[in-house]
């Protein structure tokens, strides 16, 4: 049986990541174009995934799980900003957005 | 002779590195055995050798407060990021409103280019666009920027997460170049309470409409 304060962390961390998960699964759906929808599906999951995996740490406090969670979040922080980074790129250049959402485009302006 | 020590001062500035890969490793397996070191170094060598990359220019300095300071503000960034986007997806009265936005960077160094464009895509709400490494120029889009004021602060925000960078361990010649830029904003920014409010605070960075 695990210590009472330790449900409270678990509690309150495992809600937040799913409340992270919901939301963006809500502004995929809500949000207008694939940029927008990028953020959405890219971002709020690594608040998510860090407060699931700092609760693991924590509940089972153990050096091997604590650098595991530190490769983890560490690999997700590196190669989540690439691939939205491959995804924006290639909907750009291929004219897959609402110019109209923007209120300025300056890679417009200085490409030309 | 020379050609030598130039590779073996190479070999030195990848170490780093190098080290970093066998970390990993023992990272992967969640325990420190002299076997993990040893198929570490093995496994490290083998995939700098298969997977052979230009060599990472690093500075060579590391200031760790600034360090500790870097990662505990982006930490922060991101936890309030989170919240304001899944607040944008969740709230009842969402209208769209982007912004691509170039930010001229001040540093002429791949690896804090390279930096800034993760740390930056990292916090939710900006996702880079688009690189040009000539210019050192991010082209980042940027979610609920209402108006064209939105851009310029979220511009002086990315430049603040270089400038922290650059603190961290950037080379002497970045450090310089960023503060040099700083303290002629400041003179600027004086100048601008006496001429009026509307000059651009950088004129790289200013607004291009």
């Amino acid at each position: 049986m695990n210590a009472p304060w330790s449900d409270v962390v678990t509690a309150v961390l495992v809600l937040l990541a799913a409340l992270m998960c919901l939301a963006a699964g809500v502004g995929l759906l809500r949000f207008p174009d694939v940029l927008t929808r990028l953020h959405s599906a890219t971002k709020p999951q690594i608040l998510g995934l860090m407060a699931v995996t700092l609760d693991i740490a924590v509940t089972n406090f153990s050096v091997g799980t604590v650098t595991l969670v530190v490769a983890i979040v560490l690999f997700q922080a590196l190669t989540a900003p690439m691939a939205a980074h491959l995804v924006a790129r290639a909907s750009y250049q291929t004219d897959h957005l609402r110019p109209d959402l923007l209120v300025i485009d300056e890679l417009r302006n200085a490409r030309g | 002779m020379s050609a030598r020590r130039e590779r073996l001062a190479a070999a030195v500035n990848q170490l780093p590195l190098f080290l970093g890969l066998v970390l990993l490793w023992a990272l992967l397996w969640g325990k420190f055995s002299w076997l993990n070191l040893l198929t570490g170094v093995i496994f490290a060598a083998v995939v700098s050798i298969v997977f052979y990359l230009p060599a990472v220019q690093l500075s060579g300095r590391l200031n760790l407060w600034r360090t500790v300071w870097l990662f505990g503000k982006l930490l922060f960034d991101i936890v309030r990021a989170s919240i304001d986007v899944s607040w944008l997806a969740l709230g009842p009265r969402y209208t769209p409103s982007n912004a691509i936005v170039a930010v001229h960077l001040r540093t002429r160094s791949d690896l804090i280019l390279t930096w800034t464009a993760v740390a930056t895509s990292i916090v939710p709400g900006s996702i880079v666009v688009d690189i040009e490494r000539v210019d050192s120029t991010l082209y980042l889009h940027v979610i609920n920027m209402p108006d064209v004021a939105a851009t310029e602060k979220f511009r002086s925000r990315v430049l603040a997460t270089e400038r922290r960078i650059v603190l961290a361990f950037g080379s002497a010649e970045d450090v310089e170049r960023v503060s040099r830029v700083r303290a002629e904003e400041d003179v600027r920014r004086g100048l601008d309470q006496v001429a009026g409010p509307h000059t651009p605070a950088d004129p790289q960075n200013g607004a291009q409409a």
